[in-house]
């Protein structure tokens, strides 16, 4: 049997050990080498959502319904999954906006609302304190069981005030919380000492239960099968709690418990202190998605067999929720029993510790001093330094917390009221639930909808579920429950509006969030959020760090120094404002002063003093300095509009200017045509007029002999009159072609288009050609293929290629030994001609000019010539018309031997062009 | 979708997951069952799924980049 001494022993060196961890922590933190830095402590921390609650109620509530104790822990499980996208957020605005607790998250959302934050934290306080009472309860009653009568059924009996362990561990956990959660003033409201002692004291309870677990599952029993194979041989507990064969679970009450869970785990004080508050770095979050869960998964896993083997081993007897500690008990498992009993003591302290932080923050931020600046006659408002009077009432306010909550352990007791306390408590929290998430997701909610949320929740609250609780303890006439108030059936407590068949708990839930999320929906969508709503709102919806301005007008920094001093104390209040001015690129604070209505600086004192006294109070204090002139709504909103029209406008500007770069640079590209095209024509209309004169000089030159000298004889006179018929002739070939090759190029040539045989084609080509062939003694070869190809095409102008081509061959062939072949062929789709000449050849940088205008070829290594033995225009007038056609035309020579001249058609040229 | 939205969104699908294992339907299909190697399917069952969703949710906050999210 353990000794009372060893207990309070043991107890006590776990006390202390956890002041020595809170000590170094809080010495390591100050040093700049922070012991919880890292996500495993922030994860364990979190496990501070594990209470005596979980440490003995869990096993209770499997005792008396199987798995109906699991939606607690999974509802926090998908929370976390979620965690990413929810509680990352949360995070963020309230790093970015100081936020320090639950009350102030919802006041500085709803327009920095001193009233908003007030009704918060009411209800927090009033949710929450019997939840503290039950922690007490539990490491007295487990204490009373060690101690004295053992395993007694009903032997928990209140202890007198100087003999109940609770009253003195309330008292060490005051001094505690004390030391630990109120060392200064800090804007930033975190507690590194504390923190570390949570995140040791999550270990503790986890080791103790699992080695109460692995001891009654492998000590007690051969393993999991064995105690179930056991269990399942009594009727009783095969009939409640194993259900083979049978649905055990209420599926409504399943679902309403796994949502309150996941409500809890965001909206507890104590979760949001650890979680939002006290987190060191946001990304900490990342590995605690899955390590929390984890944790919870561990704590739960022998739960369920350790109710089963204690209904097997104490049948109809001790209180179930004790199971985990008098089972060890019961096998004399002496220092087993006292590592759970400092399991459970861990599990109570740690939820005690942080709930009554939080609330002590939110108490004096959101309650008090609200009320104390108001009051002048306290003169407040002039006073030096409140640093002192802050932290006073902080500590006064955590002593009347644990005050509270053991005062309700001690009237309340053994009552109804606390063993469902927990969920009482959860149902509570769940009313910050719309607004909280509305409040992060959308900018329509405003502040009197808050208030309404929060007025109707807490009310249905009270209504269905702390007044019967209070009923069913004795302290209310229970008539009311049964037949309503005023004898009005349809207002039972527990069956609103003659809704049966629920759970006292679900039916909270449901009616709760009716006229919480209706209110809130309702009344929000009366009006359209005020300016200062409106900004908040962008605030924590967009997280724009730069929203509309919530100041006009300034202050000197001569008025806000002192008044931030006067609330964190003046070194820390220097130090903050030298790192605002070394971040904005001064030296100092100093270098600030000459800047005038300064709304940024404003703006920073005021996120500074929300640290410490809450965003409501400090935007009152900050509003006592500033010569405000506020900004009505419509300025507000003129501002939002405007800057939302300038970015439209600036987007189109964009948009316009892409546009206008796009077609300077088309229209760029298109003058650089015109130019090319007008130099081009400039140089055709010269070469033309050159081409024109020559022919025209020497007619002229002849006919003026002739027309001078009548003496000429007949014989010379005759050899004039051919040269100037034949320079006429070129004249007017020359001029034909020019005329041909602008109808071709302006697009207004005639065709005519018909089955053409190429065949015929080049051999009537071939006979116009051949007598000039004949004088010059070059031999044509022809190889045509029989019958030949057929081709749409204009026969005529076909005709025209041809001789133009096989004419050129002619021209630059020697005569007698010249040779021009012709060919013709034929694949699927096109046919091709060729004309190969043993001529000269062209050189490789004349191929494609050749099919320039007035551009011709030469025999020798010369230039290209200028004595023209043709006009320089058949080549291009030829390609113009076979890509008339679709069809392509070009040459492949090698110099001195020879120019082979190719042309292409396809098939169904003459369709194509149709 | 840039990638440091995949590492939430996957997360997301995870609740959505965890939304339908862990209730009604699902869960009256194998409430049904009875028991499985002596141990009531639900308890096995529950226990499995979220054991399962833990180890899928350390997979894809591990597998990101620190950056990601």
């Amino acid at each position: 049997m353990l000794t009372v001494w060893i207990i309070v022993a043991a107890s006590l060196a776990y006390l202390v050990l956890l002041f020595g961890i809170a000590w170094y922590a809080d010495r390591r933190a100050d040093a700049g080498r922070s012991v919880i830095d890292n996500s495993l402590v922030y994860a364990l921390s979190l496990g501070v959502y594990c209470t005596t609650w979980t440490f003995y109620g869990s096993v209770g509530r499997a005792a008396a319904s199987g798995i109906g104790f699991l939606p607690i822990y999974l509802g926090p499980t998908l929370l976390f999954a979620l965690g990413a996208v929810i509680l990352h957020k949360m995070i963020r605005i309230a790093k970015a906006n100081r936020i320090t607790s639950i009350a102030d998250f919802v006041a500085s959302r709803y327009g920095k609302s001193q009233l908003l934050g007030g009704l918060v934290s009411v209800i927090a306080v009033v949710g929450v304190i019997p939840y503290i009472a039950l922690q007490l309860k539990a490491v007295s009653s487990t204490f009373v069981l060690l101690t004295e009568v053992g395993l007694q059924p009903g032997a928990a009996t209140v202890a007198p005030l100087l003999q109940d362990s609770a009253f003195y561990v309330a008292g060490l956990l005051a001094v505690f919380t004390i030391l630990f959660g109120t060392r200064h003033m800090d804007a930033t409201e975190r507690h590194e000492g504390m923190v570390a002692a949570i995140a040791f004291e999550s270990v503790i309870k986890l080791v103790a239960f699992l080695a109460a677990g692995l001891f009654v599952v492998y000590g007690m029993y051969g393993g999991l099968g064995d105690l179930f194979d056991k269990a399942r041989a009594v009727p009783e507990i095969t009939q409640r709690l194993l259900g083979d064969g049978r649905a055990v679970i209420d599926y409504g009450n399943w679902f309403a418990l796994t949502l309150l869970a996941f409500f809890a785990a965001l909206l507890l004080p104590r979760q949001f202190q650890i979680a939002v508050v006290e987190n060191v770095n946001p990304q900490h979050l990342r590995r605690a998605i899955w390590l929390f869960p984890l944790y919870l998964f561990l704590i739960n896993l022998f739960v369920l067999p350790i109710a089963l083997a204690g209904l097997m081993h104490f049948p109809g007897g001790t209180d179930a929720d004790s199971f985990v500690l008098t089972l060890p008990m019961a096998f004399q498992q002496q220092s087993l029993t006292l590592l759970v009993f400092v399991g459970g003591l861990s599990a109570a302290t740690g939820m005690v510790i942080v709930e009554t932080i939080a609330l002590s923050t939110m108490v004096c931020n959101d309650l008090v001093m609200p009320v104390l600046l108001r009051w002048r006659a306290l003169g407040l408002q002039q006073r030096e330094d409140l640093t002192g009077l802050l932290l006073g009432i902080r500590r006064w306010a955590i002593a009347i917390i644990l005050a509270l909550g053991y005062l309700y352990f001690r009237i309340a007791g053994e009552a109804y009221a606390l063993v469902s306390i927990g969920l009482i408590s959860f149902a509570a929290m769940a009313q910050f639930a719309p607004v909280v998430l509305g409040g992060m997701y959308w900018k329509g909610g405003t502040q009197s909808g808050a208030l309404a949320a929060l007025g109707a929740g807490f009310f249905i609250w009270t209504y269905t579920l702390l007044l019967p609780s209070f009923a069913k303890s004795g302290w209310l006439p229970a008539d009311f429950l049964q037949h309503g108030p005023w004898g009005i059936e349809l207002l039972r407590p527990q069956q609103l509006f003659g809704l049966t068949g629920l759970s006292e708990i679900t039916h909270c839930l449901v009616w709760s969030m009716v006229f919480n999320l209706g209110s809130y929906v309702g009344v929000s969508l009366m009006r359209i959020p005020d300016a200062r709503e409106a900004r908040q709102a962008k605030l924590f919806v967009e997280e724009s760090g730069a929203a509309a301005p919530n100041w006009r007008g300034g202050a000197e920094l001569d008025d806000l120094l002192p008044l931030a001093a006067r609330f964190i104390g003046p070194e820390r209040a220097q130090e903050a404002f030298d790192r605002h001015a070394r971040s904005r690129g001064f030296t100092s604070s100093a270098a600030l002063h000459g800047v005038k209505s300064d709304a940024e600086l404003v703006h920073f004192a005021e996120t500074l003093l929300a640290g410490a006294i809450g965003s409501a109070s400090a935007r009152a204090m900050v509003a006592s300095v500033v010569q405000e002139e506020p900004l009505g709504l419509d300025e507000v909103m003129n501002i939002l509009d405007e800057a939302s029209q300038v970015r439209a406008y600036s987007h189109e500007l964009e948009i316009k200017s892409q546009e206008l770069t796009q077609a300077t640079a088309e229209l760029r590209a298109a003058n650089e045509r015109l130019r090319e095209l007008d130099s081009l024509k400039d140089d055709f209309i010269s070469t033309v007029t050159h081409e024109l004169r020559t022919p025209l000089t020497s007619i002229r030159a002849f006919s003026e002999m002739l027309h001078e000298d009548p003496k000429i004889d007949l014989v010379e006179r005759t050899r004039f009159l051919g040269i100037i018929v034949s320079e006429t002739e070129r004249l007017s070939r020359l001029i034909n072609q020019i005329l041909d090759l602008a109808k071709l190029e302006s697009g207004r040539a005639e065709w005519t288009s018909a089955e053409v045989n190429l065949s015929e084609v080049i051999r009537e080509a071939v006979d116009s050609i051949s007598s000039l062939a004949k004088e010059k003694k070059i031999t044509l070869q022809l190889d045509l293929p029989e019958p030949g190809a057929i081709v749409l095409a204009d026969r005529d102008r076909l005709t025209q290629v041809m001789i133009n081509l096989l004419s050129n061959s002619v021209k630059f062939v020697a005569s007698g030994s010249g040779h021009v072949k012709v060919g013709a062929g034929e694949t699927a789709d096109e046919v091709s001609v060729s004309v190969c000449d043993n001529g000269p050849g062209i050189r490789a940088e004349d191929r494609e000019l050749i099919f320039e205008k007035f551009r011709q070829g030469t025999g020798d290594a010369g230039a290209l010539t200028d004595k023209p033995q043709g006009t320089g225009l058949g080549l291009p007038i030829s390609r113009q018309i076979i890509e008339y056609f679709g069809g392509k035309l070009w040459v492949e020579s090698e110099l001195g031997k020879g120019a082979c001249f190719r042309f292409t058609l396809p098939r169904d040229s003459a369709q194509n062009r149709r | 979708m840039p990638r440091r939205h995949l590492v939430s969104h996957r997360l997301v699908a995870v609740f959505l997951l965890g939304c339908l294992l862990f209730n009604y339907p699902l869960l009256a299909v194998l409430d049904r069952f009875g028991s499985i190697g002596g141990l009531p399917s639900s308890f096995v069952w529950l226990m499995a799924a979220w054991f399962f969703l833990i180890v899928l949710m350390a997979v894809i906050v591990e597998r990101s980049d620190n950056r990601d999210y």
